[in-house]
């Protein structure tokens, strides 16, 4: 930590910064009034310590010289006293109290925040961050931060408030004597600097190797029958040993700093303490600077009291490093640029038409389409689909589609057909602005795709994806997930054209079978029935149908296929073909290499053509 | 459990022991320090006694370094003991998993596993180091304190037989009321986590549906009920404080006033100043260590569930165990299933493969074909002993698989898995799981048979590409054939496709079946396949159908006389599958 120098200090300050006003900033009122409520308790704790001097030096001291005392004064100063301890105990009960709601309210908005802002980002960035690493903002890092707000924070405000106090309350009483303590003071926060630092530095190494090692028995873990299958236990448990060392290495290292901090800062507590009696009652001997003996035991108190926030901040040091780097990675999460939306073009219902137009009276949904000088003009919804000279690389440097020209007019199906890499998939997430193109243009009905508002666009495309995904929830709910309206009427009809509705029926709880872990209890054909009823329930007039690849039984995949082949009727579709036999009655197929379009036409025109589609035809070459 | 869990010390037992032996010197010297503290005060400073002061000043001094310095040590000591502990907790839950039979890891999932093996290690190592540190330092502490405080001042110390049960009670019922609140909390957690996760991996599909604000309100849902939840256990545990500061003050009140009376009323010679400072610290250190003992014992509630969890996994016996003096050498590859009848886990009632007899020659090659569920897979994982027949006998060579060394039987039957796995590393170092010595001539070779030359040489870096977590940076038939040349690598005597080809196109499908009738010739060859087309030309074929042997022929002869067989090449030849053409 204190090698590292200057540059992450800054940075650190910053995401400092911004995580206060985080926790300050939405929590103002309730903030103010929890600094008032722990600097009443931090007094409270320091005015027991001067308490104990007045009770020595005004009462006992002078009763044990008087014949008679009287306890009246004494019994009232006690009263005092139980006056103030009742208010720092309110007091402290308060700022818990009110602390959760900051601390949890403050969570929950980074939890939402976070969430939010991750649903607007494009898909490049899912692309290349682990989902292991997204998810580990969510848990750890909150974590983290719960810790932080929760238990370093109040802390850390009560621990200066009493220092602050404290400090005072010596220099009051005696000036030598609170020198002597400002000495250990000092030596107390730089070793706490010190050695936190330390165990803080190998703390967040010692995170590291621990996801090393969660890593490697993930992988090794899923992979445990190929080990065994190959016997090759003994290697991967060197590996794993090989790995649990290191983390051991840094476990040990973290936890010795952390472990012996405590001590230190107790024994320098204590080496203060006999110093100040040494000090202090050769001062009260020898008669210099009106010490007196109460005085010496407040300040032997007070330094007892000045050592304890002291040691509880430095116990807090690897929490607030581990937080702030949490913290950090976080606000690099929110830092994300959000997918733009610069478009105009809205899809409207025909009864929300305002003009008089011809195709009024035609049902169904039509392009709102904004000019520049405020009139609006309404196309009607058909799905045509056009791409003129696109280019598209999803890295600046290296363009991957290459002046890719095509149509597809209403009520067509087009095919995309072309070895792994070849940009089939790359092309369709084109269309529904997944990516943006670099150069050329996309037109959907007419009107250019990046005017048209992200949403609508993709509200007016369905895709069904090679790799299944459902959520947890009944099988209506996930059918439904195509359209929020849709009735459970109209989920079955979907279903039912979609052949899903056989093996939906056959299941005990039928339509209200709950799923989870993405669908594990169904077959890979049966998910994928789900997802093309999912779609059909959604009713787009474009779908781009991404075939699965998976193996699955001919019974099964005979289902499937007919099921999309319902889809597909009377609706604008690309296709991407993992299996020749798919294409055949496609209107157009598009044979792709390197992201060239090197083949067009039907299947007999290419069939015909004895080019690459023939070869791959023949079986000459592999298509995944 | 716990001697169990003690195994697991060994090499740190020293570390173990001298930790507490440290802890125990640090605080008999804590308590220590205000007893002479006391008669600094009394005989140094009020005594006005100049030399004494110096002198046992000066001895308190060393007092205090030699704590010092057994508080470094047993920290240090700590440390070592506890990461150590969890070092070997770690390394033996692995080695006992990789003993686990398929059985075994059927019953464990690989992400419980995982987390066993991480989470809950670090909740039980922070468990042990409180067990042998703080779970030592509190009682004694505690112990030490009062018996100090009662050999000051008898009388007065009464309160703390008040004091400890109310502060004792109030801590107790804190951690009981908030428990079931924090289990909940862990629960709206998973399904957090578990909202996330879906979200992300189906982000192209919420994307895609425009279901972004659907997604949120889900989210926000659940996010809603952490905060609900968590509110409520942290308002119980915020009592913590405010109990301890008002047991604490009461404390100091009492005994300010009733020390002062003491003090007073005997005129300083039954209690004196110092002795009410001491009783002041030893009631402020009693208090503290319950608070202490308190969290101990939060830990320790949530480091038992944890180590229930490591105990499952380390009390899991292997269900398969090698015969006392097992047979090393393989001398045949010939296979005989003899009325074979097995089924997964203890329910042997739902039989997955029924009455199975087969013989297959040495050399030959097997096809097995039949719909998903009809035991295929089951059928082969018997042969290598993934699983052990619940009936019936399964013999390599006349020798029951059972009486083989479980080394020398996998060694010599090479199975490539349905669900294929590469693992993070080069090529290279993947094809060399077959046979750890290969030569790279040999590594060409094997990849040469199985097809998958071709593409790696078209790699920037060839045989040293590097392969990601999953393989995800090659295709699905280029994954298929690195498997199957892995699994060549070891030369085996059996060689088992599990719809090893399923994403290969038909020409090289056939090709590396071709290669297989040339380059390994003796080998025992079983394919399972969807495609007629993988296994029409093996020398015999198996068409299973709910785990009973519906038809075992020749292609000829399953087209003429078996219905599933018909029908399946019947389907396979209307979608116009390319082999059609050939």
């Amino acid at each position: 930590m204190q090698n590292n120098n200057t540059q992450p200090v800054m940075k650190r300050k910053h995401i400092m910064k911004r995580l206060l006003s985080y926790i300050v900033g939405r929590h103002k009122a309730l903030f103010a009034v929890v600094l008032v409520c722990i600097f009443i308790s931090s007094c409270a704790v320091v005015l027991s310590s001067l308490f104990l001097e007045t009770l020595i030096d005004d009462y006992i001291t002078p009763f044990l010289t008087e014949s008679a005392p009287n306890f009246d004064g004494l019994f009232s100063l006690i009263l005092r006293m139980a006056v103030i301890y009742a208010f720092g105990t309110i007091c402290s009960f308060l700022y818990n109290r009110l602390m959760i709601r900051i601390s949890q309210g403050t969570l929950k908005e980074i939890r939402d925040d976070m969430f939010r802002h991750m649903q607007q980002l494009p898909i490049s960035y899912f692309d290349t961050h682990t989902h292991g690493d997204i998810m580990s903002h969510y848990t750890n890092d909150t974590d983290t931060l719960r810790q932080f707000i929760s238990q370093a924070l109040p802390q850390l405000i009560s621990s200066v408030i009493s220092v602050v106090v404290i400090l005072v309350a010596m220099f009051a009483n005696s000036v030598p004597l609170t020198l002597v303590v400002l000495v250990f003071a000092i030596i107390m926060v730089c070793t706490s600097r010190k050695v936190g630092g330390q165990s803080a530095h190998y703390f967040i190494r010692q995170q590291q190797s621990l996801a090393d090692v969660t890593g490697f028995a993930e992988e090794t873990l899923n992979g445990q029958k190929v080990i065994k299958v190959f016997c090759h236990e003994e290697q991967v448990k060197a590996r794993f040993m090989k790995k649990n060392d290191g983390l051991y290495e840094d476990a040990v290292r973290a936890n010795i700093y952390g472990n012996i901090l405590m001590p230190l800062m107790m024994q320098i507590g204590n080496l203060q303490y006999v110093l100040l009696a040494l000090v202090g009652g050769l001062l009260a001997l020898n008669q210099i600077g009106s010490v007196t003996v109460g005085m010496i035991i407040a300040f032997l108190n007070l330094s007892k009291a000045l050592c304890m926030p002291i040691s509880q901040i430095s116990q807090q040091i690897s929490l607030i490093a581990m937080a702030l780097a949490g913290a950090g990675r976080i606000f690099m999460l929110l830092d994300e640029k959000v997918e733009e939306d610069h478009g105009t073009v809205t899809l409207v219902r025909a009864a929300d038409v305002e003009q008089d137009t011809a195709e009024k009276t035609e049902k169904g949904w039509f392009w709102r389409c904004p000019a520049e000088d405020g009139t609006v003009s309404y196309v009607p919804l058909k799905g045509d689909i056009r791409f003129h000279d696109v280019d598209f690389g999803y890295t600046a440097q290296k363009t991957i589609l290459h002046k890719i020209n095509l149509f597809a007019k209403p009520g067509q199906k087009i095919a995309f057909v072309g070895a792994t890499g070849a940009g089939k998939t790359t092309i369709t997430n084109l269309v529904n602005r997944f990516y943006d193109i670099n150069s050329g243009e996309i037109l959907y009905d007419g009107i250019e795709i990046t005017k048209i508002k992200k949403p609508d666009l993709r509200r007016s495309l369905g895709v069904v994806l090679q790799d299944v995904h459902l959520f947890t929830g009944t099988i209506m709910e996930n059918i439904r997930y195509g359209r929020l309206d849709a009735t459970d009427e109209e989920c079955i009809a979907a279903a039912m054209l979609t052949n899903a509705h056989d093996f939906i029926s056959r299941l005990p709880d039928g339509y209200q079978t709950m799923l989870t872990q993405d669908g594990a209890l169904l077959s890979q054909g049966q998910r994928q029935l789900l997802s093309i009823a999912r779609a059909a329930v959604a009713d787009p007039p474009v779908l781009v149908l991404d075939e699965a690849t998976s193996s699955i039984d001919t019974r099964t995949e005979a289902l499937v296929q007919s099921g999309m082949d319902r889809l597909m009727e009377g609706r604008t579709i690309f296709v991407i073909a993992h299996r020749l036999s798919t294409v055949q009655n496609s209107d157009a197929i598009m044979v792709l290499d390197q992201g060239n379009i090197i083949e067009r036409g039907d299947h007999d025109a290419l069939v015909a053509q004895k080019g690459v589609y023939y070869r791959l035809y023949t079986g000459d070459f592999e298509l995944e | 459990m716990l001697l169990q869990f003690a195994k697991s010390i060994r090499q740190y037992k020293r570390d173990t022991i001298l930790t507490p032996i440290f802890v125990l010197l640090e605080v008999f010297i804590e308590i220590t320090i205000p007893l002479c503290m006391a008669e600094v005060i009394d005989r140094g400073i009020d005594g006005k006694d100049q030399s004494f002061l110096i002198s046992f000043g000066s001895f308190l001094l060393v007092l205090v370094l030699l704590g010092l310095v057994a508080g470094l040590l047993s920290g240090f000591f700590c440390a070592r003991a506890s990461a150590g502990f969890s070092r070997n907790l770690r390394k033996d839950m692995y080695d006992r998993i990789q003993e686990f039979s398929f059985d075994n890891i059927d019953k464990f999932s690989a992400s419980s596993l995982v987390t066993r093996l991480t989470t809950d290690v670090t909740n039980v190592q922070m468990a042990f180091m409180m067990l042998i540190r703080v779970a030592i330092r509190a009682p004694f502490m505690l112990i030490f304190s009062l018996l100090a405080a009662f050999s000051v001042n008898a009388d007065l110390s009464m309160m703390f037989l008040v004091a400890i049960p109310v502060l004792g009670i109030g801590l107790l019922a804190i951690i009981h009321f908030s428990y079931p609140y924090f289990t909940k909390v862990f629960h709206i957690y998973d399904e957090l986590n578990g909202v996330v996760q879906e979200n992300v991996i189906g982000m192209r599909v919420v994307k895609s549906f425009v279901r972004e604000d659907f997604e949120e309100e889900k989210f926000g849902k659940v996010s809603g009920q952490i905060y609900n939840v968590f509110s409520k256990a942290e308002r119980i545990v915020a009592l913590n404080m405010p109990l301890m500061q008002f047991v604490v003050y009461a404390c100091m009140l009492l005994l300010s006033w009733f020390g002062a009376k003491a003090i007073v009323l005997s005129g300083g010679t039954d209690m004196t100043t110092g002795d009410l400072t001491s009783m002041i610290s030893y009631a402020m250190s009693i208090l503290s260590c319950l608070m202490m003992l308190s969290m101990v014992m939060v830990i320790l509630n949530i480091a038992n569930a944890s180590a229930k969890r490591i105990s499952e996994v380390l009390q899991e016996k292997s269900t398969l165990q090698n015969k006392k003096h097992p047979i090393r050498k393989m001398e045949d590859s010939e296979i005989v299933f003899e009325h074979v009848g097995f089924g997964y886990g203890a329910d042997t009632e739902s039989k997955c493969l029924k009455d199975i007899s087969l013989r297959i020659p040495a050399g030959s090659t097997l096809g097995i074909v039949g719909g998903t569920g009809s035991g295929k897979s089951s059928l082969v994982q018997l042969i290598p002993r993934l699983y052990d027949v619940t009936e019936g006998r399964v013999t390599i060579g006349g020798v029951d698989v059972k009486d083989y060394d479980l080394y020398t039987l996998r060694n010599e039957v090479a199975m490539v898995l349905q669900k294929n796995e590469l693992f993070s590393g080069t090529i290279k170092e993947n094809l060399r799981w077959g046979d750890s010595t290969a030569s790279d001539e040999e590594v060409v070779q094997a990849c040469k048979l199985a097809q998958a030359d071709s593409f790696i040489s078209t790699f920037p870096d060839g045989y040293d590409t590097y392969i990601e977590q999953g393989g995800t940076n090659v295709s699905g038939g280029q994954k298929q054939r690195l498997c199957i040349a892995r699994a060549l690598l070891k030369k085996p005597k059996i060689l088992i496709l599990d719809d090893s080809t399923s994403a290969v196109d038909t020409k090289t499908d056939a090709l590396i079946r071709k290669a297989f009738l040339e380059e390994i010739p003796d080998s025992t060859k079983i394919i399972i396949a969807q495609r007629i087309s993988s296994v029409e030309d093996a020398d015999q074929i198996l068409v299973l159908e709910g785990g009973r042997i519906s038809a075992l022929g020749t292609h000829e002869q399953l087209i003429k006389e078996n219905k599933i067989y018909r029908e399946m090449y019947l389907t396979q030849m209307k979608g116009g599958e390319e082999d059609a053409k050939q």
